[in-house]
């Protein structure tokens, strides 16, 4: 059976920072283990600015700085179209690529498979099903890999950082989005983006207000919304889920050790409640920039090596 | 279309594929009429997927003999067409004295309706087989009641009567139709076709479609049913189909397994006038997704992928609605409510009988083709295990399968039809991965279509 010193679940900029890290820190056999076609991780498809600052002390794009992090690992072993299946006792992992499916064992296992938003379903958001319902992470792969827009006036659901993402991708689209909705009183991200929204983007903000129902057939056509008790309608053709972020759990979930849907349960050194398991990034919560991920990925990277000794 | 068909069914759904398959594999030139953009938009597309066995069924109801032959059919043709099951059995469970009192008729029921080996079990033996159930006094045990795959099932239907030659027209509305000279000239959304015998299968659209021929005598009142989907680790805590004691008024909301490794609760009965598009609503939504951690407490650490709802053909009539009009060269199938699954092909059985009776003999049945589907369920080999590029990570769907179900006699014609072949967006992540790649095969696949 195929054996590594270190496996690494996912090649988002934690788990790339930790895969070079523990190289410099002499444990030559690691090998990263990426799902996607491509290594990256969610940067690759965030077409604003803001990255790279807390490891290139550079402001790149996200494809930019996942190019980046692909060139600075390039000389390492990042296994594209590699899936984990499912992780067992004493750092077994059952494995599968385009070779097909078998089993792998590491002597330590990091996994970082990062973060999602919580889509329409999990909100138990009623209605009908049209097409134009999507979270930003979806939207973000239409616009920046696809070159696809989907939607001319949607309605973007939640006040977080990453709403307002949603905001510079609707302006790089030429999509004007109708309205933000926000559940709570005001806005998760600071007043700032509030006004941000109104004032360079003419998107009113409105707080307090729930989304009730979708409604369509083909096309979304408007949603319901509720406000002080009072329900009403407003047109849009497209609704965005923005964030709510939650870990990439199926896989830890399957793993001998304990966690629960939210999050696995770690040590101060990343370490779960097996010891050949470690978890760093954004499967951890908060959630964090990808700079942040980053420098964890490297602390996760130095308790894994002090680990081995 | 100058030709005339033996049969035209109306109605693409489970009930109208089971019997254009029998008829087609039966030697008849036959076709099928569906107005939505594809096979399965309508009734068809949100049941619970189960196959019943009838233990609760009326006693000599046609229902009751539909489902049992249907069940015995799917049984005997499910491994040539690569048709799943999980005998996972049901449990009628009790919680409440007042349900404990119903067990024994439940059981006595089902030995009247021929399911014998239904038992009543007691709150040690239930404890035993379902350890994350919350405490109950007692359960009905109906070995019989299995998991089946609500979509693979009637596409290989369809796709066995493609291959005995019969023709599907989809995006083809029936508008209206006359009779004359011993042929059906029926007016739908692309043309018109003529076919001697006309078989109405419009599950919601029914009694719209009866109108064709007579004053319907019955009248399609939908019942919406919604359902909360949790995600796979939720598959893990429970074993059988879990059933309510029934009231007077509805059989209940089930939980129950999916072929596809989920678990879901569902479906409500609601008297809706929508007869199109099922909606859902937060509120029951809640108050579905609280009763299933009510049963199953360790729901509550276990997330929820997908919500939908579907339309059941209910008519004012307890039984089925299927008779011939031998004089207008006319069958009606109605009121195939939540059993339609399960009695699909029994269905297709009597209405086969009816035509021998009051049409025309049968032609001796010619060796038939077996078209088998490919496999969606996680508990046989799945093609993501052997190789290829997986696009949907959460429902481990790879490119070639998404491919496959855009090419091909009857290739998914929107993302609806895409999702029920192939599984791809319908996981946890609701397509914030592979939403806009599975759009973009779509879309490639969409312009090497002539």
């Amino acid at each position: 059976m195929e054996r590594h010193d270190v496996a690494i679940v996912g090649g988002g900029p934690a788990g790339l920072a930790a895969a070079l890290r523990l190289v410099e820190l002499g444990i030559k056999d690691v090998v990263v283990l990426e799902r996607e076609a491509e290594a990256g991780g969610i940067p690759r498809h965030c077409g604003h600015m803001g990255f790279g600052w807390q490891s290139h002390r550079r402001l790149w794009t996200g494809p930019r700085f996942a190019a980046q992090l692909r060139a600075d690992t390039s000389s390492l072993d990042v296994r594209t179209g590699t899936t984990v299946l499912e992780l067992g006792p004493e750092g077994h992992l059952r494995i599968r690529d385009s070779q097909g499916a078998r089993h792998m064992i590491a002597n330590r296992v990091l996994i970082a498979t990062g973060t999602r938003e919580t889509p329409r379903a999990a909100r138990l958001v009623g209605g009908t099903r049209p097409q134009g319902v999507m979270t930003t992470g979806a939207l973000q792969q239409h616009v920046y890999l696809n070159h696809r827009r989907p939607f001319d006036r949607p309605v973007i659901v939640g006040s977080e950082w990453v709403s307002f993402s949603v905001l510079v991708t609707c302006l790089h689209l030429g999509v004007r989005p109708v309205a933000m909705i926000e559940e709570n009183a005001a806005t998760t991200a600071p007043r700032a983006g509030r006004l941000v929204a109104r004032l360079a983007f003419g998107v009113p903000v409105l707080t307090a207000t729930r989304l009730i129902a979708i409604d369509g057939r083909g096309q979304v056509e408007a949603v319901e919304v509720e406000h002080g008790g009072q329900r009403r309608r407003i047109a849009c053709d497209g609704v965005v889920f923005t964030g709510q972020f939650r870990p990439e759990n199926a896989l830890y979930m399957t793993g001998p050790f304990a966690s629960d849907d939210l999050a696995p349960r770690i040590d101060s050194a990343f370490r779960c409640t097996d010891p050949a398991f470690f978890a760093a990034g954004n499967v951890l919560r908060p959630l964090k920039s990808s700079g942040t991920c980053w420098r964890q990925g490297l602390a996760a990277a130095a308790a894994i090596a002090g680990s081995m000794l | 279309m100058s030709d005339v068909f033996d049969i035209a069914v109306i109605g693409g759904g489970v009930v109208g594929l089971a019997i254009l398959r029998r008829f087609a594999k039966a030697g008849l030139r036959c076709v099928l009429l569906e107005r939505g953009a594809d096979i399965l938009s309508g009734a068809s597309k949100g049941n619970s997927a189960l196959l019943h066995t009838g233990f609760d069924a009326p006693l000599g109801s046609l229902e009751l003999a539909c489902m049992q032959a249907g069940y015995a059919e799917y049984l005997a043709i499910r491994q040539r067409l690569n048709l799943p099951l999980v005998e996972s059995s049901g449990l009628v469970v009790a919680w409440s004295d007042e349900e404990l009192a119903a067990l024994p008729n439940i059981v006595a029921k089902a030995h009247q309706n021929g399911i014998a080996d239904v038992r009543q079990i007691e709150a040690g033996e239930l404890a035993a087989r379902e350890p994350h159930l919350a405490a109950a006094l007692s359960a009905v045990l109906v070995p019989g009641e299995a998991i089946i795959d609500p979509w693979s099932a009637p596409l290989a239907y369809a796709h066995q009567a493609l291959a005995h030659g019969a023709v599907i027209l989809r995006g083809a509305e029936v508008t209206g139709g006359t009779l004359a000279n011993g042929a059906w000239r029926l007016a739908h959304g692309k043309g018109e076709v003529r076919a001697r015998v006309v078989i109405n299968a419009a599950g919601n659209f029914g009694d719209l479609v009866e109108r064709i021929v007579r004053d319907p005598p019955f009248a399609i009142k939908p019942r919406r049913g919604q359902f909360v989907v949790f995600d796979k680790p939720a598959a893990k805590l429970v074993n059988a189909i879990i059933l309510p004691v029934p009231s007077e008024y509805t059989k209940g909301v089930v939980l129950f397994r999916t072929i596809f490794g989920n678990l879901a609760i569902g479906p409500t009965a609601e008297d809706v006038d929508e007869r199109e598009v099922a909606s859902c609503d937060g509120e029951t939504l809640a108050r579905l997704k609280a009763r299933a951690i009510a049963m199953v407490p360790e729901l509550q650490h276990v997330g929820i992928n997908a919500i939908y709802a579907g339309l059941r053909p209910a008519t004012q009539h307890k039984d089925y609605v299927i008779e011939a009009l031998p004089e207008r060269n006319w069958i009606t199938i109605a009121g195939i409510r939540s059993t339609g699954l399960t009695a699909s092909l029994g269905i297709a059985q009597h209405v086969a009988r009816l035509y021998a009776d009051h049409f025309a003999r049968l032609p001796a049945t010619p060796e038939p083709v077996w078209t088998p589907v490919p496999n969606l369920a996680e508990l046989r080999p799945r093609p993501y295990q052997t190789g290829g590029d997986i696009v949907c990570h959460c429902e481990l769907v790879t490119r070639a399968e998404i491919e496959a179900a855009l090419t091909g006699p009857l290739p998914a014609t929107d993302m609806g039809g895409l999702k029920r072949r192939t599984r791809a967006v319908m996981g946890r992540c609701q397509g914030f991965y592979c939403s806009a790649e599975v759009t973009a095969i779509m879309a490639e696949a969409a312009r090497g279509t002539p």
